[in-house]
């Protein structure tokens, strides 16, 4: 190696380090990283992580049900079910704004697609802590195609939208680098990238309801409906459209240093345009509901105790963030749209929690018992959480996610 | 050793082995779809409308399968079949031995220990004759199972029995959602072995024509293992020869597609637990639809979306441009 590739290399390294530092020094930095919030989530992490080192050691049966009956409980029913539909932000901003054409909506798209990429990203965490053999997870992939298998579609859709979704947020990274020659390759095949997320979104989405077209006798018959797939997809827009309000919100208040003013500036009103978006999906999804009780005539089911969880699902956290989003909307308070958001999505997440849980194997003995997850399962769960809000932060700080890196504004 | 080690030369467990000629409307109808599903585009949509076309045949089942018809009236606990069935598959002395008749006091399900158990009942037409039932795999005609995993670790075999391939299994544990009698067992307590564990309905025995280990140790005869066509004459016939005695439903002849495990009862199945409204169609035949719909979407999806793309492309081409010509409008 010559002096000056020496020279080279050591430049960029020290240059690297102090963008991971963000230009402070380390001391600086070390002090900075002191403040409440990261104790606490020090605090769950400590506790998290040695029980997922434990279920590695002693197998599933150490942190979850361990049930023959019950095979998947919160690990999936939170990281994957609940998990991909409020990660749907990618797409459906990309869908926006370089599909429809919806160009106001530039501050929000990196951070819609961050989120959908680090959803994903953290989906698969959870299933490699559930899954029996996780290093076995590309099998699927090359061992043997299990082609009639909806699980098999998933599989190759999630890890497929999961690359598409890295090549769709390497600006980011490319720009925080400085790299410019990669970067412009990367814009050139946004439009092929945003139309492959579209098919392989619409897909997943579904697929991922359709997976439950094979448990006619377990799932209860309110939530078991042959429009569950357009259900789940449905959904996931409206859901898509909640976290880009509620992760903007977020962002805004506490990484609000690291927002431009475009971002802070532009936030109430696309929020309410979001929102907007939003009451249209939510109100086409409830009707969807309403068709799907129709379809399957089961009215008297609604007055059984299953019937009224059912109404409190539906009525609670549909509808009612339904009207609440059309009220912030109509009359243009962006307050009540994030909170109408954040409730909405809550909703999805109930959704999602009642289909792969709380209704599943409605009809065995003592089922409630059953569905209430071990301590373990709870920690590993925050402990995963936490580690996605860390590393969602991490990035914000550093990479032009919501602001615009000024050496690249003429480039878009 | 039982057939879920079987070494990868054996037929039958080999994902990308063509099936046997009986098999291959099943597995060709399986295969269309999902690869469809994985590859998408142009030919993805050719394979679809393939799929579309086998779908609308109907599904013969193969003459020569086996199977194994229980006469639940017949059968007095004696656990007989249990303790065949773990010698034959060497499972290791069980925690209660087999003539411990305390098992009885709470409700079994096979697990990773016993690939077949028997449960009592209280009869409810002599409370002093307890019934009984022992549970296994059914070995449906077109297993939930099956149709389930994503790797195809699961074969049902031209014989009939459904059987396990352990070293394509990655866990997913989608099998025992999708499973509609709650039959396949998960080794939760190993971390770097699990597997999933039923009954293979002795397929090394069944493939050479010889019954299974618990339908040879049965004492009582209310297990008869046969060609599955012959059992179901059989159980007719036992109706017709004893009117009033059973319930005029053979189950396992229609259920979920069918199975190649066939019971008669004297008393209604739902008084054993057995599931009370399972369909007649596979479960395959639920997820058709959404997976025939896949390579549409992979066709119809790029031209739309790229056409909404052009058009609003256009628009805020011409609006910046302020070009009428395009659009032929004069102001």
């Amino acid at each position: 190696m010559s002096n000056e590739s020496i020279a080279k290399t050591d430049n960029f390294r020290a240059t690297f380090l102090e963008k991971l530092r963000m230009g402070m020094s380390w001391e600086e930095y070390g002090r900075s990283l002191l403040t409440p919030f990261n104790i606490v989530a020090a605090l769950i992490l400590s506790i998290g992580l040695p029980v997922i080192v434990i279920r590695f050691v002693k197998g599933l049966a150490f942190a979850t049900h361990a049930s023959n009956e019950y095979p998947w409980g919160l690990l999936l029913g939170w990281g994957l079910f609940g998990g991909v539909p409020l990660s749907a932000t990618g797409f459906v901003m990309a869908t926006a704004y370089y599909i429809f054409g919806f160009k106001a909506y530039h501050p929000l798209v990196r951070l819609g697609v961050l989120t959908g990429l680090l959803g994903y990203f953290f989906a698969v965490i959870y299933l490699l802590i559930d899954l029996g053999r996780p290093w076995r997870i590309y099998f699927p992939m090359i061992m043997g195609f299990g082609t009639a298998s909806v699980l098999f579609l998933v599989a190759w859709h999630v890890a497929t939208y999961l690359t598409v979704q890295i090549v769709e947020f390497s600006p980011a990274i490319l720009e925080w680098l400085k790299s410019k020659r990669v970067r412009r390759w990367a814009l050139m095949i946004t439009i092929g990238m945003t139309i492959a997320g579209i098919i392989l979104s619409t897909l997943h989405q579904s697929a991922l309801g359709a997976m439950f077209l094979l448990t006619p006798g377990k799932l209860h018959p309110l939530w078991y409906s042959t429009y569950i797939p357009v259900l789940f997809l449905c959904s996931s827009i409206y859901a898509a459209l909640c976290m880009v309000i509620a992760v903007s919100t977020l962002a805004a208040k506490y990484l609000g240093h690291r927002a431009d003013d475009v971002f802070l500036g532009s936030l109430d009103r696309l929020t309410l345009g979001l929102g907007k978006g939003a009451v249209v999906g939510i109100y086409v999804y409830f009707a969807l509901k309403l068709i799907a009780l129709a379809h399957d005539d089961n009215w008297a089911l609604l007055a059984t105790p299953y019937g009224y969880w059912f109404l409190v699902e539906l009525l609670g956290f549909v509808f009612l963030p339904a009207v609440v989003l059309s009220y912030g909307v109509k009359s243009e308070r962006a307050g009540i749209v994030r909170f109408g958001a954040f409730f909405a999505a809550l909703g999805i997440l109930l959704n999602r929690l009642n289909v792969s849980i709380v209704v599943f194997n409605w009809n065995l003995p003592n089922h409630l018992h059953h569905i209430i997850p071990p301590w373990q399962e709870v920690a590993i769960v925050a402990a995963v959480a936490t580690l996605h809000i860390l590393i969602f932060r991490w990035i914000v700080n550093r990479m032009p996610v919501i602001r615009e890196d000024a050496s690249y504004h003429e480039l878009h | 050793m039982d057939t879920n080690d079987k070494k990868p030369s054996d037929p039958g467990l080999r994902p990308s082995e063509p099936r046997e000629p009986g098999d291959s409307l099943n597995f060709t109808r399986r295969r269309f779809m999902g690869t469809a599903a994985a590859i998408g585009g142009a030919i993805g949509a050719a394979l679809g409308m393939k799929a579309g076309t086998a779908d609308a045949r109907e599904f013969d089942e193969p003459k020569d399968r086996y199977g194994v018809l229980y006469d639940l009236s017949m059968c007095v606990g004696c656990r007989s079949c249990e303790k065949a069935c773990n010698e034959e598959n060497k499972l290791g002395a069980p925690k209660k031995p087999f003539n411990d008749p305390s098992v009885f006091d709470e409700e079994r399900r096979p697990t990773v220990e016993a690939y077949t158990v028997v449960n009592r009942f209280p009869n409810p037409k002599d409370p002093s004759q307890p019934l009984y039932r022992k549970i296994q795999c059914n070995h449906c005609n077109e297993p939930a199972c099956a149709t389930a995993c994503p790797i195809h670790a699961y074969t049902k075999t031209p014989e009939g029995p459904v059987t396990y391939n352990v070293d394509l299994c990655f866990g997913c544990r989608y099998c025992m959602v999708a499973c509609p009698y709650y039959v396949p067992a998960y080794d939760y307590n190993s971390a770097l072995e699990p597997r999933i564990s039923k009954c293979t309905m002795c397929y090394p025995r069944v493939k050479e024509g010889r019954p299974t280990a618990c339908s040879e140790a049965c004492p009582t005869g209310a297990l008869t293992f046969g060609k599955r066509e012959d059992l179901i004459k059989l159980a007719h016939e036992r109706m017709m020869k004893n009117p009033g005695k059973y319930v005029e439903h053979i189950f396992g002849e229609h259920e979920g597609g069918g199975t190649s495990w066939l019971y008669i009862s004297s008393v209604p199945f739902e008084h054993y637990g057995f599931p009370a409204h399972m369909q007649k169609a596979s479960m395959l035949e639920n997820t058709k639809g959404f997976l025939s719909s896949v390579p549409l979407v992979f066709t119809i999806w790029p031209a739309l979306f790229g056409m909404l793309y052009s058009a609003t492309k256009h628009r805020s081409d011409s609006e910046e441009n302020g070009d009428h010509e395009k659009t032929g409008v004069k102001k």
